[in-house]
This record gives C-alpha cells, structure tokens and sequence, in this order.
C-alpha cells in the first residue's frame, strides 16, 4: 500500500501557487472541497486557473477566492448564482471560458485517460463551435475539443482510505471522479478517512492510482443553494 | 384560454410514453414530472448525476448531497443510480436517453434554440443545454408564446446567440403546440383551449403553417 495521506489542507495545499491551473470538483455547492478552497483564500496566492463547472456563490465555495480577486480565469459551464462573478466578467477584469457541460466533463475525463482530443456534436454552429475542427460523422456535423488537464485537482469525497481510494455519496460524485483523473497533483479531501481494507473494492469510484494526497476534512458546512421541501 | 404554466407542462406530460428516460430542464419543464399519466413508467435523468429522480423530500429530511441539476434538493426513488458527469453526459449524447423537454428564449422555424446568454445583459452559461440540444433524438420546448414585452418567442431565425441548430422537434406554448417541420415551419397540430387560430398567427413571428380543422388540447 502507498500511503497517500497527509494531515490536513494546508498540507496538501502546500506547494500550489500563484498562476496554477487548478481544477475543483463540485456541481454548484454539491461535493465541493471546502477545506482546501478555504486554505487558497488563506494562502493569499493569486492569478489561478480555476476549472470548475460552478463559481460558487457570493460568500461561499469558489465565490470566496473570486471576492479576493485571486481568480484570473475560470472555465466554466454555469456561473449563474454568483454577483461577484457577474461585476468581474462584465467589467473585464476576470477571464471566462464557457464550456459545455458534458463536454467539460468529458474533456477532463479525456485528460486523465490520455486521449488528446475527441469530436462532439455540443455547441456546432454555436459560439462554442467557432474556429474549432469541424467533421461529419454518419452526416452529423461535430466540433473538436481538446482534453483538459490542471496542475492540481482537488477533489471532495465521502470516503476514502490511505491508499486514496474514494468513494463519493449522491449527487456530489458530479465532476470529482473525472477531474481526480486530471490532475498531475490530485489532492482529495474526505469526510471520513479509513485504513486500507476497510473500503469495499467492489464499490469504490475513484482508484487510489489517481490520488496523491489525502485526508480527512473538518468543519464540512455542506451549504443547500436550493431548499425546496414538501411541508409535512 | 391561454395555458398557465402547468397547463402547459400537462400538455407535455401526454407526450410520455411508458419505458422512457426522460431528461426535464429548469422551470416549466420539471412541472412535467408532476403528471405523469396513469399506468406508464417513466424515469428522470438529472444531468448532475441521477437516474430514478423522485419529488422534493419531505422538510427535515433534506440532504445536501442530493439536488438536481436545478441545484434543488430532491429525492431519490427505488432503483436510482449516481453517477459522475462524464458518465451522465455519456447518456445524453449516446442517446439513451429518450427525451429532452427544455425551456428557451427563442426558437426559430428550423428549430433552432437560444436559451443561455443575453448579450451585454446576462451571461449564466450553457449548463448541458447545448450537450442535450445536440444530442437528443426527441427534443420538446416548453414555454410561453411570447416574452414578457409581448414580442414573439417563435421566429424566423433567432437573434440571440444559439445554443444549438436544427434539433427542436416540437414547441408547446401557452397558445398552441406545433412540430417543426423538416423543411422549416412551426405547423400547428393543437390550440389552447379556447384559443383561435387567429390568436396564435398574431404571436408568431415565425412561419406557422395550418392544414385543415386544428382541434383543441384536450387537458382535463
């Protein structure tokens, strides 16, 4: 067994700095790692890469590191809660790369399988699609995108061992498997770290081959964006 | 009378057929999910990473690791499965998933949409919008007639920047539903209850096409 762990955050986070491409798991506030994004608000580091699929929310997730201008671009599929963001795109002084939803998924699965590009029907004769590789596949146009990779991924999950082994819970797998795939450095945080043996390897998600840095995160807030409830 | 919103998402609900997986978008199109008829079974696919999406849970029992692509807290039913984004949008493009029912801010009589980016004015992002649009052999938008200045959703090409070409079959409004011909036209196949023909010329920009007697939605 190698052992991937290490104490916490700012452990992990200890050699990512200014000007890394970064990619963070998570849908919306689902399955985001809070404890690393919090240790990069304290770290002070700044001009990041961030590939995410969300930017958080004005004082939470991605939202804190955008609030302290320590994002230079994000690459993103939806940015619609964040105000902050909004200010920062319109005004010029944040990049923004809109990427298809699947397809930003797939091109970070594509960067951790070493496959250095691929043809997809999303975004043909659209925005996305301009200045790209067109090709025909049984008479249906389809544009070239190019696999994505991040010097860290960091990721979140609900279990993991020493060996880096992950397993997610819910909806908050989302990005987090294909992005720990991506990453030259992947660091997963985890609600609950065991010793190796004791995670099923029937039912793990992620292989511990895609980890480097692992350990067990504190203080999870797990913020909802969107309560909707059916009263009792 | 013109349809409300879940009159509307009703309207849809008929064009379920039993065995489908069946992807719902934001707003009028997760009302779907509300009427499904009697005697099919349907399930719904979240592009964030569930199959088998149930109702909104019961106050209390909310789990923050569990929303919809809306990012709402859901539930989930007997038989679900999680999965990541890569393997979600393996679903969507590889067709297996059977239909699409989707919002937009214009639809154009070739079937082109353009729901995500207004510009200068709002830019949210695309989501899986243009991965479904792409993607999806079957593809409904559900939405109102006209936009909140009176002015048509239905046109001869749509004026802001398209979330995809050529791929929507049909549009249910709150004044009509029509398919979107092959050859480019909105041809209408049924009226809102109580609503003329002549009503739903007027709030359409586009070329509407009308063959013979168009019978009323029958929406109980």
């Amino acid at each position: 067994m190698i052992n991937k762990e290490v104490k916490n955050a700012v452990e992990a986070c200890k050699d990512i700095k200014s000007g890394m491409t970064i990619m963070l798991g998570g849908f919306g506030l689902c399955g985001i790692p809070e404890n690393c994004i919090q240790t990069l608000v304290n770290k002070e580091i700044n001009n990041l890469t961030c590939i995410s699929n969300n930017a958080g929310v004005d004082d939470f997730g991605l939202g804190l590191l955008l609030q302290k201008r320590q994002i230079k671009k994000m690459v993103s599929s939806y940015v619609g809660e964040n105000d902050e963001f909004e200010r920062q795109m319109l005004s010029g002084e944040l990049e923004v790369d809109l990427i298809p939803q699947g397809s930003l998924a797939e091109r970070c699965r594509a960067g951790g399988a070493g496959i250095p590009a691929f043809f997809t029907p999303a975004g043909y004769g659209t925005e996305v699609g301009q200045g790209k590789e067109v090709r025909k596949f049984n008479g249906k146009p389809h544009i070239l995108e190019t696999a994505l990779t991040a010097d860290y991924a960091i990721v979140k999950a609900w279990k993991g061992d020493k060996a880096g082994n992950l397993i997610y819970k819910g909806t908050a797998r989302n990005f987090n498997p294909p992005m720990a795939m991506a990453g030259k450095i992947t660091i997963a945080e985890v609600e609950e770290l065991v010793e190796p043996g004791e995670l099923n390897p029937n039912e793990i998600h992620t292989p511990g081959i895609f980890v480097q840095h692992i350990f067990q995160g504190e203080k999870y807030e797990k913020r909802i964006e969107q309560r909707t409830v059916i009263k009792n | 009378m013109a349809l409300d919103k879940n009159g509307i998402a009703k309207r849809i609900a008929q064009e379920l057929r039993d065995r489908w997986y069946v992807n719902l978008g934001i707003g009028i199109p997760t009302l779907v999910a509300n009427h499904i008829p009697k005697g099919i079974s349907v399930e719904f696919q979240s592009e964030n990473g569930i199959l088998g999406m149930g109702p909104f849970p019961i106050e209390g029992t909310e789990d923050a690791d569990l929303i919809n692509a809306g990012k709402q807290t859901i539930t989930s039913l007997p038989g679900a499965v999680f999965f990541d984004s890569s393997t979600s949008f393996s679903m969507i493009r590889g067709q297996h998933v059977q239909l699409t029912v989707l919002g937009a801010m214009e639809v154009s009589e070739n079937g082109d949409i353009a729901n995500w980016k207004i510009p200068g004015k709002m830019v949210k992002g695309m989501g899986g919008a243009m991965d479904l649009v792409a993607s999806a052999d079957n593809i409904i938008v559900a939405m109102m007639h006209t936009n909140k200045k009176g002015e048509s959703k239905l046109l001869s090409n749509c004026s802001l920047p398209l979330t995809g070409v050529n791929c929507v079959k049909k549009v249910v409004t709150n004044l009509a539903v029509m398919d979107i011909l092959d050859s480019g036209g909105f041809r209408l196949i049924e009226r809102a209850p109580g609503v003329s023909v002549e009503e739903i010329k007027n709030a359409t920009a586009g070329k509407l096409i009308v063959e013979g007697h168009v019978p009323e939605m029958s929406i109980s």
